[in-house]
């Protein structure tokens, strides 16, 4: 996928950020155009094709939470929130607004390099994978069957649906309302202790070590991230 | 010959008087009304206005007289406010307004009048004190009668009492006086021609007061007090020329306050005699132990005098005493007193020839003092002063004496036949005494009475009769007379005597308990409610401490339970602690208010106001209150200036300590913010300098460095950024039910690269529960812990981290093998910037965990640390499970 030239949009107010990101997705190949504010964002994405949009969420004239969601009204070009905003409601609003992986400055550019490479994987390849598979842990969706080290496990029905919810969304940071929405639907909105309950007993079946978890990452106070081949070489 | 050279204190005053800080009194003195003072006053207004001087009139009345309105026409006027009194509005000067306004002049007619009840204060003069405080002069003007010392003589020239007066420490303290003249018959010309504005209710009087005699000796009068005081001017002169002359040869007046009636018309006589001796004068009242058994009545009256005498000038005092005449006379020698004034008693013969009077006995004893005696008119209906020391069931007490004689009788028909009669006086005797000592004065001369008839019935032959055979009987029932009544006299005195020094004792108690309570008392709360606590109990009323907010407002500090203070009351204790002058109930200033307000003076100041309330909306303090209660206030104000001083001691200590913190702080991160930009830059200038080769090895080391350099400021920066959260009380804990090894892992899997060659043991017991916390906050907290861990153990070196339930808390456990924290450092490691000095390697703000602190704490958990046996350091956090 390095190889894939893709049209960047960068948005934000600070010019020193917007020459090192122009600097580093130049060299791998990217083309980028850079705005500084929210409604040229916006104006920009509409006019031109853009195969992703880097924002910022402090911008000089609307929130970059706004802009997120109202790009998401008629677009799904891939979104990855850059910003200081570290506090998790931060990033819990702006990937519940619908924007793809969230970023808290500052970052290494090796660390954005994997998120924008989740990012698209989920718009360039829509079709499910049948088979999920990241070191020992294989997921074969279309049989509904889950393999650790070769060693079939049983799981339950929902902790299945988590591990699947999950694998469908392999990369991406998936908040804990997003999580409990696709697997228990709405009612269960508020009941999070349901799915700490799973996540447990499902990372307890899956992973080697669960309070040292290989495959399904906390983030804390956001969601949960199910690991793809390409962190590994992370130095997060 | 010392007393003729003038006192160098009092030239400072009169050189202090003559500096424009306080405005000037000019008074337009008149002897009737019509004379036309207000015209002259407008005149001489109008003389200052051409002269450039900003003249604004206060009030005036002109009584649509037409050459006085046109007189106001030019002139600036202060609108009057409108006092709300029982529905009636009535115009009043707007003091404030003119405060506000402060004009170089204000015109302010008729001196003597009352305000409305309502105002800020109860006197138009009062009102005048106040405009001078504040720099402004003043003009005004006032009829002679109005003036308080020629009350008196006023009512027995016209025969009409007048209501409104001023005292005369005002007109002392007059800068000018001018007399508005007119002769009796040009005044009663412009009367009949209608000149001359008079109250409806006055006209009554017209004929009573507007006849020529009267006239003449009102004018006389006035023209004799603008003498007096004219005379005063030039001794002032003379004074400050240092022109030896005729001083007043240090006269001291003396006047003794009685009861009796004629006390307010003996005071008036004592101002008027000190006034002309040019005297000092003193207003004594002796207490003695039987005026414990005056009625309020009676008591408050002297209260009264006392007010009146101080308002008059003197110098009123309460001395307690046994005989009114002896105790003045100490008092009177101990001060140099030259005069002594008293009043003529009224006493009937019979008293006057059993007991000596106060006057006699002074006049006896006096030596070189001279006594005065003043004329008093007879009381017009003597106020009976209950007999009997205790009022309450005295027809018990009657009835005891009737047993008493009964149970004697019946004793001595007893012993009757084996003693002879006349030692059976013995018997009844001692029923005497008891009656004398037990049931008071009355009583006890009714049993001696009864005793002897008894006596005489039963056992004196012929018995059963009243007849007496033998005189000497006669002795005997009058010595049994005698000794009942001399018995009952002294018990009864040294009784008062008891109570009275009871009373004081208990006073002086108090006080005494106030003071040591307040000496051992810290901090202002305590000493606040030691000092209600005592009023109440010692006054047996409401009390209320005002002290001031940033010195400048001032608010309620303490109050007895249940006490509200109005927005009304609070200005009386505004003014109160403004002036450093007494106010509200039963003083002259506004007197309206429900509580006295007493300031709390110190030598720096006025540091409060305490306010007293009676539980009786009607009684006065007696004097003997009054002073305890100032003796309370000084030990008040010096306990409330000391507690201040202690809390600005420990402030400015705190502030040192706060002082020395802020340069460590800013030491420590200059430090540590500038110790990675160090790197950085020099990495970074290394790289972009082409006149040097460096390897590819070099090359890599030096960005690695400025990588790592730059993590460690953010994680600064980060944690600075928490540490000003925490402590400016951002951080809000979200608590949710948490899986406790997710916790541990999420805080683990941010370690990942630090921890790469370490062995991480977990423990954590199956099916362990959720436990409601803040994981996001928490697993900060687990990062910052096992950092440090890492940090202060050796490479390699394995990390235990455990978690168990106990005592309705989840305890997690890091335990390291590492250095250990030397012992007195293990409760300092949670110290903000606390870091132990030890391997000189380890690098880090020393705030990690003392945020991990404040969040545990947050969270209602505590977090502390403890040395491994073996070596190494266990970190222990507990968070409760509810």
């Amino acid at each position: 996928m390095t190889d894939l030239r893709l049209n960047i949009l960068v948005v934000d107010d600070e010019p020193a950020i917007r020459h090192f990101l122009r600097a580093s997705l130049s060299a791998h190949g990217h083309s980028v155009a850079e705005v500084v504010c929210g409604e040229d964002a916006l104006k920009e994405v509409a006019m031109s094709h853009y195969d992703l949009v880097i924002l910022d969420l402090g911008l000089p004239d609307i929130d970059g939470l706004e802009v997120t969601r109202r790009l998401r009204e008629w677009t799904q070009v891939p979104i990855i929130i850059l910003s200081v905003r570290e506090h998790e409601n931060d990033k819990i609003a702006a990937l519940d607004a619908g924007a793809d992986d969230y970023l808290t400055k500052p970052f290494s550019i090796g660390e954005l390099m994997a998120r924008i490479r989740v990012a698209l994987r989920r718009t360039a390849q829509p079709s499910e994978e049948p088979v999920y598979q990241i070191h020992d842990l294989k997921v074969d969706l279309a049989r509904r069957l889950v393999y650790v080290k070769e060693q079939e496990i049983s799981l339950t029905p929902r902790e299945y649906d988590l591990l699947r919810f999950l694998v469908l969304h392999a990369g991406k940071v998936i908040t804990h309302r997003q999580l409990l929405r696709g697997v228990w639907g709405d009612v269960y909105k508020a009941e999070l202790h349901l799915l700490r309950v799973n996540m447990s007993n499902l990372r307890s079946k899956i992973e080697p070590d669960p309070a040292r978890p290989q495959y399904i990452l906390t983030e804390p106070g956001v969601g949960y991230r199910l690991k793809v081949a390409e962190f590994d070489h992370d130095n997060k | 010959m010392a007393q003729n050279r003038p006192d160098p204190d009092k030239l400072l005053r009169d050189i202090q008087a003559e500096e424009k800080t306080r405005g000037r009194l000019k008074i337009f003195l008149g002897y009737a009304a019509g004379v036309g003072k207000t015209y002259a006053m407008l005149e001489a207004a109008h003389q200052r206005k051409r002269e450039g001087v900003d003249v604004v009139v206060g009030c005036v009345e002109t009584h649509k007289r037409a050459e006085t309105d046109a007189m106001l026409r030019d002139l600036e006027i202060i609108p009057r406010q409108q006092i709300n009194y029982h529905g009636v509005q009535i115009p009043e000067m707007d003091v404030d307004a003119l405060l506000a306004r402060k004009p170089e002049l204000a015109l302010v007619d008729e001196l003597a009048h009352t305000n409305a009840p309502g105002s800020r204060h109860a006197k138009r003069y009062q009102d005048v004190q106040d405009l001078l405080d504040a720099g402004i002069d003043v003009y005004t003007t006032m009829n002679v009668q109005h003036l308080e010392s020629l009350n008196d003589v006023v009512a027995q020239i016209t025969g009409t009492q007048v209501r409104e007066t001023v005292p005369d420490s005002i007109i002392d303290a007059v800068t000018d006086i001018e007399v508005i003249d007119l002769p009796p018959e040009e005044l009663l010309d412009r009367l009949k021609e209608g000149k001359v504005y008079l109250p409806e209710q006055a006209e009554r009087a017209l004929d009573q007061f507007f006849r020529k005699g009267n006239l003449t000796a009102l004018r006389e009068l006035t023209m004799r007090r603008a003498a007096e005081r004219v005379d005063d001017q030039m001794r002032a002169y003379m004074r400050n020329e240092a022109i030896p002359g005729p001083w007043a040869a240090g006269e001291r007046l003396l006047v003794c306050v009685s009861t009796g009636t004629s006390g307010e018309r003996l005071v008036r006589t004592a101002r008027r005699l000190a006034d002309e001796l040019n005297a000092k004068w003193y207003a004594v009242y002796v207490e003695t132990p039987a005026d414990a058994r005056l009625p309020q009545e009676r008591r408050n009256r002297i209260s009264r005098m006392m007010l009146l005498a101080e308002e008059l000038g003197a110098r009123p005092v309460s001395v307690p005493g046994q005989s009114v005449a002896d105790t003045v006379l100490a008092y009177a020698r101990r001060h140099n007193v030259t005069k002594v004034i008293v009043g003529k008693p009224v006493k009937s013969r019979w008293q006057e020839i059993f007991r000596r009077s106060v006057v006699d006995q002074l006049v006896h004893l006096s030596g070189a003092i001279d006594i005065y005696v003043v004329t008093s008119e007879a009381e017009p209906s003597p106020i009976k002063v209950p007999e009997g020391w205790r009022p309450h069931r005295p027809l018990g007490r009657y009835l005891g004496g009737l047993l008493l004689v009964m149970v004697a009788t019946g004793l001595g028909s007893l012993i009757a036949p084996f003693i002879s009669p006349v030692n059976l006086v013995i018997v009844y005797l001692l029923s005497v005494v008891v009656a004398s000592i037990y049931l008071g004065r009355g009583p006890a001369v009714m049993t001696s009475l009864l005793s002897v008839a008894a006596f005489d019935f039963f056992f004196v032959p012929p018995r059963y009769t009243f007849v007496v055979s033998n005189a000497e009987y006669i002795i005997t029932f009058f010595g049994l007379l005698a000794v009942g009544l001399v018995v009952s006299h002294f018990t009864t005195l040294v009784r008062e005597q008891a109570e009275l020094a009871q009373g004081r004792e208990a006073q002086t108690a108090a006080l005494y308990e106030l003071g040591r309570d307040l000496t051992v008392t810290i901090g202002l709360d305590a000493i606040a409610e030691a000092i209600i606590t005592h009023i109440s109990e010692t006054f047996g009323r409401e009390v209320a401490i005002f002290l001031p907010e940033e010195e400048i407002t001032l608010k309620v500090y303490a109050s007895s339970p249940g006490v509200v203070i109005a927005d009304n009351e609070m200005a009386v204790a505004t003014w109160s602690y403004q002036r450093g002058q007494v106010a509200g109930r039963g003083t002259d200033t506004l007197p309206e208010a429900s509580m006295r307000y007493q300031p709390l003076k110190t030598t720096r100041g006025v540091v409060g106001v305490l306010g007293v309330k009676p539980a009786d909306a009607s009684h006065y303090l007696s004097s003997d209150q009054r002073r305890t209660l100032d003796a309370f206030a000084n030990q008040v104000a010096m306990a409330i200036e000391r507690a201040r001083l202690v809390e600005q001691a420990h402030q400015a200590e705190i502030l040192e300590i706060t002082d020395k913190l802020q340069s460590a702080l800013l030491n420590s991160i200059s430090h540590d913010l500038r110790t990675p930009l160090v790197s950085i830059t020099g990495a970074l200038s290394s790289l972009e300098d082409d006149t040097v080769f460096l390897n590819e090895a070099t090359r890599r080391s030096l960005i690695a460095t400025a990588r790592g350099e730059a993590d460690r400021l953010n994680r600064l920066v980060g944690n600075l950024l928490d540490m000003s959260r925490i402590e400016g009380g951002a951080v809000r804990i979200h608590k949710e039910e948490c899986d406790v090894q997710d916790v541990i892992g999420s805080a683990l899997e941010q370690l990942t690269s630090r921890l790469e060659n370490r062995s991480v043991k977990l423990d954590i017991p199956a099916e362990f529960p959720l436990v409601p916390m803040d994981f996001v906050l928490i697993s900060r907290v687990l990062l910052n812990v096992i950092d440090n861990a890492i940090k202060y153990s050796p490479s390699g070196s394995p990390i235990d981290i455990s978690a168990k339930l106990a005592n309705g808390y989840v305890e997690i456990e890091v335990a390291d093998l590492g250095v250990g924290i030397p012992q007195e450092d293990l409760s300092r490691v949670f110290d903000k910037f606390y870091r132990v000095q030890r391997p000189d390697n380890v690098t880090g703000t020393g705030l990690g965990l003392s945020i991990s602190k404040g969040i545990v704490q947050a969270h209602g958990g505590f977090i502390a640390a403890e040395n491994r046996s073996g070596g190494g350091t266990i970190v222990t956090l507990a968070l409760p499970l509810k």
